[in-house]
């Protein structure tokens, strides 16, 4: 068994504080100690985005962070993306161009593309696929994706500004 | 039949959960007092195995039990082979934990079972394993030695060999004005769902009742299987299918885990976890593709084919698995394709390797079979000087010599009969939309330092695989209206697309219905998800159901009524009389429910609102199209880009075109990144070395090219009530083959021939290499 540390952190709007072994990645914790599992896990090695989450605003692999690297810090999962009752522009963008088929890598495209459209609201084509290139999917063959995250570009854009 | 429904892009219903991060997956099943599982794999090839010790793995915190050989030699089996046996293959079947020896690495020897996941990998890592290292065979040609044994009682690594025939083909090749002979290999790959494979089991003493979690594809089988290794009854064991995260033909076949995590599970008397890590999945779930062909084609000089003939070896890894011969059978079964080649011989080999086994992916042996023969069709035009499109037109089958049978080309089953289609129209369409003619203009040519070329290719698959199966429709309250399948679903939009089916079936908005699946208490019956037969199959048994308990909601209407049933119809959820629609509806659903009902006078002898329904059938339906595709290579790094890709594919009739057409292309894009960046490389001790996402490249958004894809309805299937062929597939079988061409087109100039797959820039590097050495540049 290894070394124990206690950690604080706030996930989607919510603080928590857990005692977690050292070596416990940062998405075992979300998803085995927190019960988030809408974070999902495809390669463990950092490949593939489907763990991608935000760390104080920014995307990251929760596959390759340790839980006690998260102290003190915001989180935001999937889980924290739609309002209750309404989904986000992104999450209907998704539904409409049929962005999605197993939904296994959704949660990290999402993710990705939310943080992204913060720092770039009016992407280009070019920008969007350039964005989203660290998150594999296997089904839809990126461009529902790629024509979602655009499709929800001025939406998010429009609400940001009210 | 009144069609709302069938035809509609509806939004897909599931799609939500997903989106919101409430789906349900493998990994997110948890149990009270659940354990978690590591296997141990063979770090050899083919070694023996002389001891396994484990006392010091038993010995750390946490470790619940070590399962290895001994534990499991009474109660386990050989996994049995579920489709596409040949005789002798059954003598190369797989033990769940090796005995004695290894023979590929990522053999299953010992399963650890812990209080988490960290500490079973601790355990694995204090297992002590003395091998004996065998020389490995890791080709075909070398194994057909038989230098190295891998299953030294078998004497041979020739599993089986199978000839199929039709027509005369000695005839054709003494006839010929024009004969080729060539060599092409198809690279061994996978399908890499993003979710890898996991199960949980439970085991419920009291009652004696197994429960196992993400077995999914073929539970039924799968429960079969485990209840005889067991000694189960099968109605003890019930499967249940969470959320999955993509299939493409790797999952839920039977695997090892299968067997040792229920047994854990037993054995510890506390559930048991797995979750594959990408690593084992890599090692240690089905490989696919790798096959070996010498073809040889004869002709006219005006180039009506005249016959063919091949022989083909499939590398099958050191188990047969579950596919049985299925990756080179059906290469050759369909590898005339959809061209009038009467004459027709191929000698089929199954060859043992010290690699993982091998099963389907998406569109198994259509792949590779397409990439032989339109490969092998485009040196044919270019000998003969005709257009590559001018030499198929002259040789398809033309829609009033349908439907038209092939011949028997597949062993165990019936004569091959294409079903429906009209070949020449899908070409016309891929023509014209691709603007084939046009772009002529740009093949060989070098702009930019980039040659362009253009590829076609013709692909007509098998799809809707008998022999049956299974639904039940049935009405409880008027908002509740329940499809029940035996099939699963791996993210094909099932809770969608058959709503949709029961919808038009019934004559009930859709918002009333629900589809349920995965569960094998469902349905006494089912055979599964697999060979683009949800669809065709699963669609037709919830058309058939849901047209049963319309008859049955007109049977009660009538008898309460006191009006015959023919004048009654059922719609909008209403019974109405047949043109008197003035006086309005005569009954809601919630009327009839209640009428229908147990106790009620008027349920004529059956209470309730349900029926089972099977559609049975033994024949496939043939889905057909054309992909085409402009690439352009820069012949100094070898890279291949792909500007335009086009897929067109009639399959009969569509249910929702959002889904279909998200199959297409998705299926596209993952036969593009098949053909030039992905490859399973095994180097010469049998180490697998592309064992992470950073050695084994998927495509990702930077390497799609603009695709489009038509999807047809020109020829529906007479074969079900709905019309349909499979649509999963059309997307990717065609990839290897048209780019290939296209590179082959756009290398001309430069002499290179391609004639293996992939189309990686190492390899077109290599070819451009040797064809200039071959000119004396």
């Amino acid at each position: 068994m290894s070394k124990k540390a206690a950690i604080t952190l706030t996930v989607n709007g919510k603080s928590y504080e857990r005692s977690v072994e050292v070596r416990m990645t940062l998405a075992d914790f979300l998803r085995d100690e927190l019960a988030l599992t809408g974070t999902h896990v495809g390669c463990e090695h950092g490949v593939c985005g489907a763990c991608t989450i935000l760390l104080d605003g920014e995307a990251v692999r929760s596959c390759l962070l340790l839980a006690v690297q998260a102290d003190g810090r915001k989180l935001m999962t999937v889980e924290g993306l739609a309002r209750p009752e309404e989904l986000h522009p992104l999450q209907m963008a998704f539904q409409e161009r049929h962005a999605l088929q197993c939904g296994f890598c959704t949660p990290g495209f999402l993710l990705t593309a939310h943080a992204f459209l913060k720092e770039n609201p009016v992407p280009t084509e070019a920008e969007v696929r350039k964005a989203i290139s660290g998150n594999i999917c296997r089904c839809t063959g990126y461009l529902p994706i790629i024509q979602a995250i655009l499709d929800a570009a001025p939406i998010i854009k429009s609400v940001s500004r009210e | 039949m009144n069609q709302a429904y069938i035809g509609a892009p509806i939004r897909r219903r599931e799609d939500v959960r997903f989106l919101t991060g409430t789906a349900r997956f493998i990994g997110d099943v948890k149990l009270p007092q659940m354990l978690h599982a590591a296997i141990l794999r063979s770090v050899h090839a083919h070694a023996r195995i002389k001891s396994i010790e484990t006392a010091e793995a038993r010995a750390i915190p946490g470790v619940a039990e070590v399962i290895t050989f001994e534990d499991i030699a009474r109660g386990a089996g050989f996994i049995p082979i579920r489709m596409y046996p040949l005789p002798g293959l059954e003598r190369y079947l797989q033990y769940p934990l090796a005995q004695d020896k290894a023979r590929y690495v990522g053999e299953p020897l010992a399963v650890v079972v812990a209080e988490s996941r960290y500490v079973a990998e601790d355990a694995l890592d204090a297992i002590e394993v003395s091998y004996e290292a065998l020389p490995a065979v890791v080709n075909v040609h070398e194994a057909l030695r038989d230098e190295v044994v891998i299953h030294e009682g078998n004497g041979t690594n020739l599993a089986a060999r199978h000839t199929v025939s039709i027509g005369d083909v000695e005839m054709a090749f003494r006839q010929a004005e024009y004969t080729r002979r060539e060599e092409f290999k198809i690279h061994r790959h996978t399908g890499n769902p993003l979710e890898t494979r996991g199960l949980v089991a439970s085991y419920d003493s009291g009652r004696g009742e197994l429960t196992v979690w993400g077995s999914t594809k073929v539970p039924y089988f799968n429960r079969g299987i485990l209840a005889s290794f067991l000694n189960f009854s099968e109605n003890k064991i019930h499967f249940i299918e969470p959320d999955v995260g993509g299939g493409f033909g790797i999952r839920g076949e039977f695997y090892p885990e299968d067997f040792l995590i229920p047994f854990a599970a037993i054995k510890v008397g506390r559930p048991v976890k797995w979750i594959e890590d990408r690593r084992e999945h890599l090692l240690a779930a089905n490989h696919s593709r790798e096959v070996w062909c010498e073809v040889e084609v004869a002709a006219r000089r005006d180039g009506t084919l005249l016959g063919m003939r091949a022989k083909i070896y499939g590398d099958m890894g050191a188990y047969i698995r579950t596919h049985g011969s299925l990756v080179p059978i059906s290469t050759a079964s369909m590898l005339t394709g959809p061209y009038k080649i009467s004459n027709y011989q191929c000698a089929v080999h199954c060859v043992m390797t010290n690699k993982m086994g091998t099963g389907t992916l998406r569109g198994p042996g259509r792949y590779e079979s397409c990439f032989i023969r339109e490969r092998l069709l485009d040196m044919v035009a270019g000998d003969l000087r005709i257009d590559p499109v001018e030499l198929r037109k002259r040789n398809l089958i033309q829609p009033d010599e349908m439907p038209y049978e092939v011949g028997m080309t597949t062993p165990g089953r019936s004569s091959m009969v294409l079903d429906s289609g009209n070949y020449p129209s899908a070409l016309r369409h891929a023509v014209e939309k691709f603007g084939y003619d046009e772009l002529k203009a740009v093949q060989g040519r070098f702009e930019q330092g980039k040659y362009h070329g253009i590829g076609v290719a013709y692909f007509v698959k098998g799809s809707g695989l008998g022999p049956y199966e299974g639904a039940r429709v049935g009405v409880t309250a008027p908002d509740s209206v329940a499809v029940y399948l035996g099939i699963g679903t791996m993210g094909q939009g099932h809770e969608t697309t058959f709503a949709q089916v029961c919808a038009d079936g019934l004559g009930i908005p859709i918002e009333k219905i629900t589809v349920f699946h995965g569960n094998t208490d469902y349905l006494p019956f089912s055979i599964g998800t697999f060979a683009s037969r949800g669809a065709v199959m699963a669609g037709s048994a919830v058309y058939l159901a849901a047209q049963q308990v319309r008859k049955k909601i007109l049977k009660v209407a009538s008898s309460y009524l006191g009006v015959a049933d023919e004048e009654l119809e059922f719609r909008d959820a209403q019974v109405w009389k047949k043109g008197a629609e003035g006086q309005g509806a005569l009954l809601d659903l919630a009327a009839v429910v209640k009428l229908a009902g147990p106790a009620s006078p008027y349920h004529q002898g059956e209470p309730g609102l349900e029926a089972t329904a099977y559609f049975e059938s033994t024949k496939n339906t043939y889905p057909y199209g054309i992909h085409m595709a402009h690439v352009a290579v820069d012949p100094e790094t070898g890279i291949l880009e792909v500007l335009k890709y086009l897929v067109v594919e009639d399959i009969g009739r569509i249910i929702n075109p959002l889904i279909v057409h998200g199959q297409a292309v998705g299926g596209a894009v993952q036969g593009i990144g098949a053909t030039i960046l992905e490859e399973l490389i095994y180097n010469e001790n049998g180490q697998l070395i592309t064992t992470t996402f950073m050695d084994y490249l998927l495509p990702n958004s930077m390497d799609v090219p603009a695709i489009e894809a038509l999807t047809l309805e020109e020829a529906p299937s007479p074969l079900n009530p709905l019309g349909v062929k499979g649509a999963g597939e059309g997307g990717i079988v065609a990839t290897g083959a048209a780019l290939a061409n296209a590179v082959a087109n756009a290398l001309l100039p430069l002499g290179v021939e391609v004639k293996e797959l992939p189309l990686s820039p190492n390899r077109i590097r290599g070819w451009i290499r040797e064809a200039a050495g071959k000119k004396g540049v």
